[in-house]
């Protein structure tokens, strides 16, 4: 088993964040990972990314070409890598920020409204877990549960407040897909 | 101990501290400054040494002071820093005091940019510096080789007082990835006999790299260089992947070597007899084992992240035998295992005549 994902969006919406939640998730059930930061003269406002690898064996590259999976969070980041995801993967996109019908059909396009859901639970910077409450729900790459024990175990104390309102937030992207599924 | 979630830079700043890392001397730069910020929080809270010094310029003469004295003493900077550093590094060499300098290599040449690169490749292994010496230089490839590779490198620049570069590209010093940090070892009480701690009740002991007779100064290379000649024996580490019943070996290190681990899964899933020989030290470079492997195969191919800078060590270990092929990228751009992969096919599809071996 082999998981690329590339996390995308602007500067502050959490993105490096989400993917280090992943990473430290797939570690924590034994998986080999790796994950890479964009971390060029990056700016506010500007777009951030992070590939995150999930493996059952050593990792070679930390580095793809063609991710499996990519979630973007905001239109530059949809339209720069919708093209790279590998045939047969999968996008996910923040439907807030970005309209759009989804221009490869060879790939799962999946739309997740995950700004408005952040912003019901009244904290926007929310979004991120939302999208991967929905992401994990379409794909199963690791299970809800292991992200809700890794934020149990890894969120610093100063921000254990904060828990109980991400295992919310994804819970809230878990159902939204699951209803769409539904449908 | 448990593996652990770690950043590049930060588990090498750990690992220095857990390896009795008394005094760091240091000035920021990406992309290595997380490795300086870990140590400016840990080292006081430990009640050790952390100064930003004003220049690179600066901290290297602190190190310099420092390892005289006996202290356990490390700076870290990015290839330009490294750069500025040549000169006190010379100094440190010729007065044979253990230094250990991590170097996180960014794009160059010039300010260049802060992207991963191997570009110091020449800078470290060459000299680091004026006149007669070769640093020993160990490039990790991952989280765990960058822990286990500072430990060691403070074993080795004591044992053979010498100066040991960890070289690492930009990518493992910013990348995370589960590791297991080594126990905290005890901080070293006493100090080595050569050592100014202050001559009260002894001889003076002198440390100096200046010998203004010719012979005097001969007679300390040639102390260097039989000291280097026994690290080429002893020391060279490499790391090998598929280097059975091959036909083409790769070639590459840091980064570079990992990704080209990759495109060698993909080239034997083809079919191709494809194999990887990873340098994990670049001096002493893995020269002998190479030799041996070009001796049963038909071409090599380097890898790296730069112009081809190993490439020169690769083709004097393989002596002509065989055609020796290059793959690069500059800049700070990685290579992606796909391009690494037509690379390889490439160059293996030129093998027009694959013999038989008896």
């Amino acid at each position: 088993m082999q998981e690329e994902l590339l996390f995308a969006g602007f500067g502050g919406q959490g993105v490096m964040f989400v993917g280090q939640l992943l990473a430290y998730a797939a570690m924590d059930q034994g998986y080999e990972v790796t994950w890479i930061p964009s971390y060029g003269p990056e700016m506010r406002g500007g777009t951030a990314h992070c590939y995150v690898v999930i493996s059952d064996k050593p990792i070679g590259s930390p580095v793809v070409r063609n991710p499996k999976v990519a979630i973007a969070f905001n239109k530059p980041s949809y339209e720069k890598y919708e093209g790279l995801v590998a045939e047969g993967g999968l996008i996910a996109y923040n439907a807030s920020l970005i309209e759009t019908q989804g221009e490869r059909k060879d790939i799962d396009q999946i739309a997740v409204p995950a700004t408005s859901l952040a912003d019901e639970l009244g904290n926007l910077k929310l979004a991120n877990i939302v999208m991967l409450g929905a992401l994990l729900t379409v794909r199963p790459v690791l299970t809800l549960d292991a992200i809700r024990e890794a934020l149990d175990a890894h969120i610093p104390s100063h921000r254990r407040n904060l828990l109980p309102l991400n295992l919310q937030a994804l819970d809230k992207g878990a159902a939204v897909v699951a209803d769409r599924l539904a449908t | 101990m448990a593996k652990e979630m770690l950043k590049g830079n930060v588990a090498i700043a750990e690992a220095a501290l857990r390896a009795g890392l008394e005094a760091y001397f240091g000035y920021p730069i990406t992309p290595q400054t997380e490795l300086l910020e870990h140590l400016s929080k840990r080292m006081i809270e430990l009640d050790r040494v952390f100064l930003q010094a004003e220049s690179e310029v600066a901290a290297v003469n602190m190190v310099y002071g420092a390892a005289s004295a006996g202290v356990r003493v490390m700076s870290s900077s990015s290839s330009p820093g490294v750069s500025l550093m040549q000169e006190g590094l010379s100094y440190i060499a010729g007065s044979e005091v253990p230094t250990v300098l991590v170097d996180i290599m960014r794009g160059g040449p010039g300010l260049g940019n802060i992207l991963p690169s191997q570009g110091d490749y020449f800078q470290v292994t060459r000299s680091a510096g004026h006149g007669d010496y070769r640093p020993i230089v160990l490039a990790p490839a991952s989280v765990q080789e960058a822990i286990d590779f500072t430990v060691m490198a403070f074993d080795l620049a004591e044992k053979y007082r010498h100066i040991v570069i960890v070289a690492a590209d930009g990518q493992i010093g910013q990348m995370m990835e589960p590791a297991e940090l080594p126990p905290m070892r005890e901080v070293r009480k006493e100090r080595p006999d050569w050592a100014l701690t202050g001559a009260e009740g002894r001889d003076p002991n002198v440390i100096t790299s200046i010998y203004l007779k010719g012979e005097e100064m001969e007679a300390f290379n040639l102390k260097i260089q039989e000291k280097l000649s026994e690290i080429r024996r002893s020391e060279p580490r490499w790391y090998e992947f598929q280097t059975e019943d091959l036909d083409m070996l790769v070639v590459g290190f840091g980064t570079a070597g990992r990704i080209a681990y990759t495109a060698v899964e993909m080239a034997r899933e083809r079919g191709m007899k494809v194999g990887l020989l990873r340098p994990q030290t670049l001096w002493p470079f893995p020269e002998e084992r190479l030799s041996q492997l070009a001796d049963e195969i038909e071409s090599v191919l380097v890898v790296e992240m730069n112009a081809g800078q190993m490439l020169e060590d690769v083709r004097l270990a393989v002596g002509g035998q065989i055609p020796v092929g290059f793959y690069g990228r500059m800049g700070g751009v990685v290579p992606m295992p796909d391009e690494i992969l037509e690379a390889i096919e490439g160059h293996y599809n030129r093998l027009t005549v694959r013999t038989v071996r008896t």
